[in-house]
């Protein structure tokens, strides 16, 4: 398999790259620490606000037991966020840049 | 060992094959057949995927990364199949059935730890790698330093994995159905040299698969089972689980004199709310951060990443994952507390203290019981699940250190990638044999270790090691060589270096003075008045055991009075004494049969409590044997130096600052030139290693 030489600083100056670029830091890194915060709040929570996790909310399921449940509904929230953007948005924007380095 | 099998033996003579399970494993002797024939189905199904993936494996390529032909689904339920391990398949079953809510707090990291898998590592991953985390490092850095580096901690991630996968299993096996635990490591291994030699990673991508779906199917099967009497409600279900007797009788036992003064009510209640089991919550932060980041680093996880045919495909593949590892765990959450109602942790922790039987036990209480057909063939299919799981999860590790050994080392740095393809394969394929027969070695000699710690550590390591250079090389633009070497060597030093000083590690003073306690008995113990928590004097007193240090200690509620306790041996003596005495008693009431049923079990019980001294008696012996003479442990404390169990809040930042400042500090003209490249190319996929074509 051959390759052309590619000329990739000129790709990493493309306005549109750059705009790839800039979308991809600000999305993933907000869902990132949002998931990190939202997971480290479970141990916190049930180490310093025990009354809380033991408040009953639905039968003898309390509010712990909830949170817990929570933090699988929001990863798979998280995780279905993040394809529908990148499947939609992220993969057509680099399909352009690659067509415009292979075309050129 | 061999007194126990003889006793364990001569009591299942006498009453059920309830007794059996102390020595010869949980399967009676008369459904051993049926257990086999499970096993052997499924053994010949892989070794049937193996035969037909073997055809298509020649190339590097196909024996590395299965020919990058895995679709993004097929890849997710491997990945599913390769992390859902003993350890968390038995292991958090097994801690919701003894301790309820922190059992399932604990599976919660092991999911969102694939966040940080699909936000930051996957894609990248697949558009710059090529068969190993190496290859990823070698990109911008110096190629012969950094895979030298990513090789060993590849390796050393690997083993510590590897040796509680070893150990785990042979254990497991030998619980469920008494194989001898040699023969059970040896199986174990040379099974897994069968697939991996080979079938390469083809094989082991679907032996994963199909321990996956078995998994699942089983699964979902038990907990239909578990649930369907409350009509799928959650809070009717919950609500059987901590009214039953059993629950309550686990949570006063766990929670011993501040249980006083609570109802039954309150008792069960306790089972679902956090404390149980995790105390110390910096210890559990510490442990969260390595499963978050350590995933992401672990070698045989990013090494799946390489077979799938595009970033794309790697993504669907990390989504099916957390549906399929969630949706387990949330399963788990069923299986344990059905285990807890149904079985009883007293029942599950006799067969295994740790609770790994949970999953089994529940699944041949489910079935029909002890003495019922298809209670053990439940059981037997459950546990022959664990076994291709011991057996899928440890080919995926040595075929991740064995691409480590063979395409990083030998045809890298070695060979200087001159290796022909054909020596390429062959090399391979011995690194394979050569890590197999390690892990079979490590296994064997590791026996009647705790290993548990290990798995922990693996973690650890790939977080402090493996993340940071991974993610600093495909995000930061000054990361440079000597910030790698600097960060991965320090960092996984660390990490190992803290478990070494750490409570992970026996220390044959606590050992000898408890061993002595049972031996000798205690004297009465006066009434204590209860103790307010301790708050550690700093933070840093919080993880050191320092001079002049306060250390932080939970709230202790009063205690009563508590009789004097029986020297073990005389403690025996008098169970014995008993045992005649009902025996006589059996005689007098032969014409009663409801007398004679009470009488029965009080002699049942009577023997179960022997055959529990017994056991407690051997341990102490040896205990006291093993560590004769001793005061220290291996690093020569006499107490933990370390105060938590986990050393990730400490290694993780250290191996970040590491690379950080090694880099800041020194210039690489090359590491800088190929940012460009790098960056455009983990961003769009251009160049990357392409599916080869059939």
């Amino acid at each position: 398999m051959s390759k052309p030489t590619i000329n990739w600083a000129a790709i990493d100056a493309n306005p549109k790259f750059q705009a790839l670029h800039r979308k991809k830091t600000f999305f993933l890194w907000g869902l990132m620490i949002f998931s990190i915060i939202y997971y480290f709040m479970l141990p916190i929570g049930a180490a310093y606000f025990q009354a809380l996790f033991k408040v009953k909310v639905w039968g003898v399921v309390n509010f712990g037991l909830l949170f817990a449940l929570s933090e699988f509904v929001v990863a798979w929230v998280i995780a279905f966020m993040y394809s529908k953007k990148a499947n939609g948005e992220f993969d057509a924007m680099a399909q352009e840049i690659i067509n415009e380095t292979q075309g050129a | 060992m061999t007194k126990l099998n003889k006793y364990a033996l001569s009591v299942a003579a006498l009453c059920s094959s309830g007794a059996a399970l102390a020595g010869t494993g949980a399967v009676a002797d008369e459904f051993k057949w049926m257990t086999f024939s499970v096993f052997g189905v499924i053994i010949a199904i892989t070794m049937a995927i193996t035969f037909w993936a073997a055809r298509s494996t020649h190339t590097t390529s196909e024996f590395y990364a299965a020919g990058r032909s895995v679709s993004g689904i097929q890849n997710g339920w491997a990945i599913a199949g390769d992390y859902l391990s003993a350890a968390s398949f038995l292991g958090i079953a097994g801690l919701i059935s003894l301790y309820g809510y922190d059992g399932f707090m604990y599976s919660v990291g092991w999911l969102v730890a694939y966040i940080t898998v699909l936000l930051v590592i996957a894609e990248p991953c697949r558009n710059i790698g090529k068969y190993t985390m190496g290859d990823i490092l070698a990109f911008r850095n110096d190629p012969k330093k950094t895979k030298t580096v990513a090789a060993l901690s590849t390796i050393t991630v690997s083993t510590f994995y590897l040796t509680a996968q070893m150990v785990g299993g042979g254990v497991l096996i030998k619980t469920l159905i008494g194989i001898d635990y040699e023969v059970s490591v040896i199986g174990v291994g040379v099974l897994m040299l069968a697939y991996v030699v080979f079938g390469g990673m083809k094989a082991t991508t679907w032996v994963q698969i199909t321990k996956a779906v078995l998994l699942v199917i089983a699964s979902i099967i038990l907990v239909f089972l578990v649930w369907s009497p409350y009509g799928f409600s959650l809070p009717d279900y919950l609500q059987a689980v901590i009214g039953d007797e059993k629950v309550v009788a686990q949570v006063a036992k766990l929670l011993g004199d501040s249980a006083a003064g609570m109802s039954k009510e309150e008792l069960g209640q306790r089972f679902l709310e956090p404390g149980l089991f995790l105390k110390n919550p910096i210890d559990q932060i510490s442990l969260g951060l390595a499963l978050v980041l350590g995933t992401a680093g672990m070698p045989h996880i990013l090494m799946r990443f390489f077979t799938v045919p595009t970033a794309q495909a790697a993504r669907t593949s990390v989504i099916w994952a957390m549906g399929i590892i969630g949706g387990f765990y949330v399963l788990t959450l069923f299986l344990g507390t059905g285990a807890a109602m149904l079985v009883g942790s007293a029942k599950i922790a006799s067969v295994d203290a740790g609770g790994n039987m949970a999953g089994p036990l529940l699944a041949q209480y489910l079935g029909g019981g002890e003495n019922s057909l298809l209670g053990n063939f439940f059981l037997a299919f459950v546990a022959a699940v664990a076994f291709a799981t011991i057996v899928a999860v440890v080919a995926g590790l040595v075929l991740a250190a064995a691409s480590a050994m063979a395409h990083d080392i030998y045809v890298g740095v070695i060979r200087g990638e001159k290796a022909t393809p054909k020596e390429q394969v062959v090399a391979a394929r011995v690194s394979s044999v050569i890590v197999g027969v390690i892990a079979i070695t490590v296994g064997i000699m590791a026996k009647g270790q705790n290993v548990a710690h290990l798995v922990a550590l693996a973690f650890a390591v790939a977080a402090s090691s493996n993340l940071p250079a991974v993610f600093l090389t495909l995000y930061w633009k000054k990361c440079n060589t000597t910030g790698i070497i600097l960060g991965m060597v320090v960092g996984s030093l660390t990490a190992i270096g803290l478990v070494m000083i750490s409570p992970n590690m026996t220390y044959p003073k606590a050992v000898i003075a408890s061993a002595k306690k049972v031996i000798d008995g205690e004297p009465v113990q006066a009434a204590k008045e209860a103790k307010p928590a301790v708050v550690a004097s700093s933070f840093v007193c919080e993880l050191f055991a320092m001079e002049g240090c306060i250390a932080s200690a939970p709230a202790k509620p009063a205690s009563p009075e508590k009789a004097a306790k029986l020297p073990v041996a005389e403690k025996l003596a008098k169970l014995n004494e008993k045992v005649i005495s009902i025996e006589a008693a059996l005689l007098n009431v032969s014409s009663d049969l409801v007398l004679q049923k009470q009488v029965q079990d009080e002699l049942a019980k009577t023997k179960k409590d022997i055959a529990a001294a017994e056991k407690a008696k051997a341990k102490a012996e040896d205990d006291l044997k093993k560590f004769e003479g001793q005061t220290t442990s291996i690093m020569g404390l006499e107490k933990p130096f370390f105060l938590l169990k986990n050393p990730g809040l400490l290694s993780i930042p250290l191996g970040f600052l590491m690379v950080i400042l090694g880099s800041i500090f020194t210039r690489d003209k090359r590491a800088e030139e190929m940012w460009d490249e790098l960056y455009v190319r983990q961003n769009t996929g251009i160049n990357s290693e392409q599916a080869s074509v059939h």
